[in-house]
This record gives structure tokens, C-alpha cells and sequence, in this order.
């Protein structure tokens, strides 16, 4: 064996134990998950679903989930929308009002999650509002703006500024002009913004554990009271859940990618 | 009414800031008429042409389209036909619905769309590209493509604004020839900004000369290149040799200007009187390598030869004057001058009515 194999041999060794690193985890929490025993044991002693079963059978998993994808499809709706907005409003204007602007609307992904979450606490309870999907929203949406307003704004900054003045020329009002040739070309970074505000909700535990209460709770919250608690596998159950979700919207994202090219699809920063 | 202008500029400019952009531009387009806009990048064309076109909004002045004031009117209901220098045309839009956008606007029928689609990509050279997409194309086709867009709706007035600045030279020539067809055929009235005279001597019936925001000169394009008004149109119009002096006599067809080389005389721009300071202008064809003293009409200044470059069908030399002035000449390579070297002096001569006395500012 010369040389160069046995570098290969060692450079393939070493990426199977880091993939493993990464991947252990998850595949641990899978499999315990699908455990007949009622304890946290590996390896499972057998085969059930009974821990899905009695996700769907306990009110409080199955009304924090359906919080969870209630809040996650409103943030995404809406934080989409206005983040497209600012990133178009912003796009191709070099005023220093405009700069600090943006910087203010990437503010949430600088400034420490407990710190947003102290804050958004106390505005929110300051209206009423903890406790509520709206409030969750809320908070959600002002998390997941910069996420959209750089995957729009990198999208926008791929396309040729004179499009729109072009359009407007051969006789397209502004508004027409921006649906029939901005958003068709800026789509992909719109989904991707879409997807990665979705992620961030459904994902999110700081500022959601300052904004639920008892009757209205995220799944991620309920699954951190319930580590205090009696802990027992039904929580990896979830935790499977959550992956499969998670990964459903990764690979809706790379489907846009395969579909529209590998250099349009945008990643945030 | 076919002596109306179709568009009229009356003191038209622009600030930005305390920048002065367009100055006052006043222009008056006829119909079927090729005028070019001709100056150095920041001379203001451009801006000019976007404020035709209502992407710029006017800082002053007044702009008619067929009598109608345009003022008001956004550019999305001016129907004027605009081509960009980079083309501007859609890239998620085939060829066919690239051309078919204005069409679609004006809520032009489905039958009639086709039809009209077909034929302008056939009159641009491109009737079997419809189905393709813009990045499919070449340069020289994406400008076709953009051309038949802003065609196909027969506007009164199309506006070109450096279309073939990013094209190579062959391709550029051969394009300006098919936008003269296209201009000859259709009958269309086009304003064209350019920075390269030679483009704008080809196509233009008449050319507007822009320099500091203002139209310099404008006229025929012989008129501009054998009448010069200013310092400025006779050096960026084709090539011009300077000579400083000041006028000592004036008549209406002859001045002579006193210069560091001695008398010489030229053919007034301008109204000059005695006193005023004058610069000839000569073009190197005019000017010739002469061994006897000549006399009467013509001029002769006596300079060095610094450089002599063969051209192929010509011979191109510079000589210097003693106070450092450079004259430019251009000689036949059938007058066969071999022997030419630099570090010789020689007496070039130049008729006096084949050169231009113009006020120097």
C-alpha cells in the first residue's frame, strides 16, 4: 500500500467518524423512540409504537404540536411578506438612512436570543398578549425577518436593476412591472426565505418559553417542561417529529435548488 | 401636419444636487428623422434620453411628443420605444414573449400578437429564435431581440442609447448598417445616443453635439465635420490640429489670425472682429508636406517631424511647431513620401479655406 491510498484510506476514516459524530445523536433519539420499554434505554429492548400512539392520545402533545404548526405557517406567511417588502424597498438605494435601516431589521440575528426574549417579553405582557398564537407570531415573525430579507435581497441583487425601467417603457405600470418581471425573478429567494422562516419557528424555544403559559404552549416548550418532569421516550417521539418536519422543509429547499439551478438558490448570509 | 415635429425640447435639464447634469437643451425632432446624441460620457445625452423617456424627471424646461406635453405623463403611456445598452430584456421570457410584453400591455388580441411577433423577429433577422431564451443568444441577437421589442408596438418615437456600446467592432458596423435599413423601411423617427462619432457620422441625418450638458452644435454631419463652430465639436468630431493666435482683420469669409508661426488665415466660424482670440483648426487630410515656398491662398508653417506611422492605404505624421503645437497630418501613400523621418523639417501647407478659424475661449 503506498503512500497516497493510505492518506485517502485515513481522510475517508476520519470523515465516517465526524458523520457518525453528527449523526449519532439524532439516530439514537429515532430509535428510542420507536422503544416498547417506558424507560430512556439503548439499546431498546423491543419494538412499539406506543410512544406515537401516546403522543396522539395526550392532549398536551397534540395541542402544543398543533400550536406549533399553527404559529409556524403564520410566521412563515407573514414574515415573507414583509421581509420581501423591505428587501424590495430596500434594494438598489445607497442612502445612509436606508443602511442603518437594514442593519436595524438584521438586528435579531446579532443580539442575544434571551436578550429578544426579555424584551419581546415584557412589550407583549406590557399589551396582554402573553399566552396568545398572536403574540407567538409576533415574536416569531420579528425573529425570521433578517432570515427573508437576505435571502430576497441576495436574489434581487442578481437581477439586472434595469428591468423594471425597461418594463416600464413598454408600457407596464410599476405594479405590473413588479409581478410579471421582479417576483418571477426574485421566487426563489422569496421560497428559500419562506422555508428558512419556517424552520426558525417551528425550531424556536427561548422566546417561545417566555411567551407561552399552560393552555397555550409550542412543542418546543412542552417538551422542555416535560424533561423536568416524568421523562420517559414519548419525548423522542417528538423529537422525531420535529426532524421529519424540519427535514420535509430541507428538502422542499433543495428541490427549488434542482429546479431553478445551484447558483439561484440562496442561503442567508 | 407632417411638417409638425414630432417631439420638441425647449430648455430641457436636469440637476442633481448641486450638480448641473443637462444644462438647457432645446432640439426639435422631424418626422423619419436619425438624430444622434454625440459627446463624451457625462456630457449629459443620456440623461437627456431618459428624460425623454420619463425615467428621469426633468429639473426645468419643456418636452412635447407630437404637440402633446409629456410633462405629466408617466412612461408607461408615453409609447415611446426605448433600447438599452445592456438590453434589458427578460431572462425568464422566451424571445417570442419578450417581444409580445408591449403587445400584452396595449391588450393586443392572441391572433394578432402572433402575427405581429412573427414579423417583427423576421424583420430583425431572428424568425425562427422565438421559442429560445434570452441567455441562449449572442450579444449581437439579444440587441435584435431588444430592437424588435421596442419596435413591434410602432411607436412614434424610438429612443437608442448606446445599443451597440458592448458589441465588437465588426459586429457594431454591421448592426449599424441594419439599424439604417431598418430607420430607411420603416420610416421611424429614432433618436440614437452614442460616444463614438464615427457611428454617428454612418447613420445620423443629423447629429447633436453635447458637451457640459449643452447641445454644442447640430447639423448635418458634413456640416459639423467641415464647419466646426467651436474648439470642442471640430476636435471631437473626427480629428482637428490646433493653432492659437489672435484676429487682426475680419471679413466675412477670410480672417487672419496673428499666431506664434506667423500670419494665417482660415474661414471664419463665426462672426470674429480684430483683437479677439482665435484658434485655427485644420484636418489632417488637409494638410500636405510642400519643399517650394507656396504662396497666395495657402498657409505654411515651418515644424519638425516627430513621428511617422504607416497606415496601409496612408501615412499618418505629427510634427511639432516651436512653441510645442502639434500638427496632425494624413498623407495618401500614393504620394509616395518613403524618405519621411522624424527629426526633419519640413513646411506644411494647408489651403486657407480648407481650414477653420473659430473663437477660443
Amino acid at each position: 500500500m503506498n503512500a497516497g491510498r493510505l492518506w485517502r484510506w485515513l481522510a475517508y476514516t476520519v470523515c465516517g467518524l465526524v458523520a457518525i459524530y453528527l449523526i449519532a445523536p439524532m439516530l439514537i433519539v429515532v430509535i428510542i423512540s420507536f422503544s416498547s420499554s417506558a424507560l430512556l434505554t439503548f439499546p431498546p429492548p423491543g419494538f412499539s409504537w406506543r410512544w406515537y400512539q401516546n403522543l396522539v392520545t395526550t392532549p398536551a402533545w397534540r395541542e402544543s404540536f398543533t400550536v406549533s404548526l399553527e404559529v409556524m405557517t403564520l410566521t412563515a406567511l407573514l414574515a415573507t411578506t414583509l421581509g420581501t417588502m423591505a428587501a424590495v424597498g430596500l434594494a438598489g438605494r445607497r442612502t445612509r438612512w436606508l443602511a442603518g435601516l437594514r442593519t436595524l431589521l438584521m438586528a435579531p440575528l446579532v443580539v442575544p436570543q434571551i436578550v429578544s426574549a426579555a424584551g419581546i417579553f415584557l412589550l407583549l405582557d406590557a399589551c396582554g398578549w402573553v399566552g396568545t398564537i398572536r403574540a407567538l407570531v409576533t415574536a416569531h415573525t420579528v425573529l425570521a425577518i433578517p432570515y427573508v430579507v437576505a435571502t430576497v435581497g441576495a436574489a434581487l441583487e442578481t437581477t439586472d436593476p434595469g428591468l423594471v425601467p425597461a418594463a416600464l417603457t413598454l408600457g407596464a405600470t410599476p405594479s405590473v412591472a413588479f409581478r410579471r418581471i421582479t417576483l418571477p425573478l426574485i421566487r426563489p429567494g422569496i421560497l428559500s426565505g419562506l422555508l428558512f422562516a419556517a424552520v426558525l419557528s417551528f425550531d424556536e424555544l427561548i422566546v417561545s418559553l417566555f411567551l407561552s403559559t399552560p393552555r397555550t404552549r409550542t412543542v418546543t416548550v412542552q417538551m422542555w417542561s416535560n424533561v423536568f418532569g416524568d421523562i420517559d421516550p414519548a419525548i423522542t417521539a417528538i423529537a422525531s417529529l420535529i426532524l421529519l418536519v424540519s427535514m420535509l422543509l430541507l428538502g422542499a429547499y433543495s428541490l427549488i435548488g434542482r429546479r431553478r439551478g445551484a447558483g439561484s438558490v440562496v442561503m442567508p448570509l | 401636419m407632417t411638417d409638425a415635429p414630432v417631439l420638441t425640447l425647449r430648455g430641457i435639464g436636469k440637476d442633481y444636487g448641486r450638480t448641473v447634469a443637462v444644462d438647457a437643451v432645446d432640439l426639435e425632432l422631424r418626422r423619419g428623422e436619425f438624430v444622434s446624441f454625440l459627446g463624451p460620457s457625462g456630457s449629459g445625452k443620456t440623461t437627456t434620453l431618459m428624460m425623454i423617456a420619463g425615467l428621469q424627471t426633468p429639473s426645468r424646461g419643456e418636452m412635447l411628443l407630437q404637440g402633446r406635453d409629456l410633462g405629466p405623463v408617466p412612461p408607461y403611456r408615453r409609447n415611446i420605444g426605448v433600447v438599452f445598452q445592456n438590453y434589458a430584456l427578460f431572462p425568464h421570457l422566451s424571445v417570442a414573449a419578450n417581444v409580445a410584453f408591449p403587445l400584452q400591455m396595449r391588450r393586443v388580441g392572441r391572433t394578432e400578437m402572433a402575427r405581429r411577433v412573427g414579423e417583427t423577429l423576421a424583420l430583425v433577422g431572428l424568425p425562427d429564435h422565438g421559442a429560445r431564451l434570452p441567455a441562449q443568444l449572442s450579444g449581437g441577437q439579444q440587441q435584435r431581440v431588444a430592437l424588435a421589442r421596442a419596435l413591434v408596438y410602432q411607436p412614434p418615437l424610438l429612443l437608442m442609447d448606446e445599443p451597440l456600446g458592448a458589441l465588437d467592432k465588426k459586429l457594431r458596423e454591421q448592426l449599424q448598417l441594419e439599424i439604417s435599413r431598418l430607420h430607411r423601411e420603416l420610416g421611424i423617427t429614432v433618436l440614437y445616443v452614442t460616444h463614438d462619432q464615427e457611428e454617428a457620422l454612418v447613420m445620423s441625418d443629423r447629429i447633436a453635439v453635447f458637451n457640459d450638458g449643452r447641445i454644442e452644435q447640430i447639423g448635418r454631419p458634413q456640416e459639423l465635420y467641415e464647419h466646426p463652430a467651436s474648439r470642442f465639436v471640430a476636435g471631437f468630431v473626427g480629428e482637428s490640429s490646433f493653432i492659437v493666435g489672435r484676429v487682426t482683420s475680419a471679413a466675412a469669409n477670410r480672417v487672419a489670425i496673428e499666431t506664434a508661426h506667423g500670419m494665417l488665415c482660415g474661414h471664419p466660424a463665426t462672426s470674429l472682429a480684430p483683437g479677439d482670440a482665435a484658434v485655427l483648426a485644420v484636418r489632417p487630410e488637409r494638410v500636405g508636406i510642400s519643399e517650394e515656398a507656396a504662396g497666395g491662398d495657402r498657409n505654411v508653417v515651418h515644424a519638425r517631424l516627430v513621428e511617422v506611422i504607416y497606415l496601409g492605404q496612408s501615412r499618418k505624421f505629427m510634427a511639432a511647431l516651436p512653441n510645442g503645437e502639434i500638427i496632425t497630418g494624413l498623407l495618401p501613400i500614393a504620394l509616395a513620401a518613403d524618405d519621411l523621418a522624424p527629426g526633419q523639417t519640413v513646411d506644411l501647407t494647408w489651403r486657407a479655406s480648407e481650414c477653420t478659424i473659430l473663437p477660443d475661449h
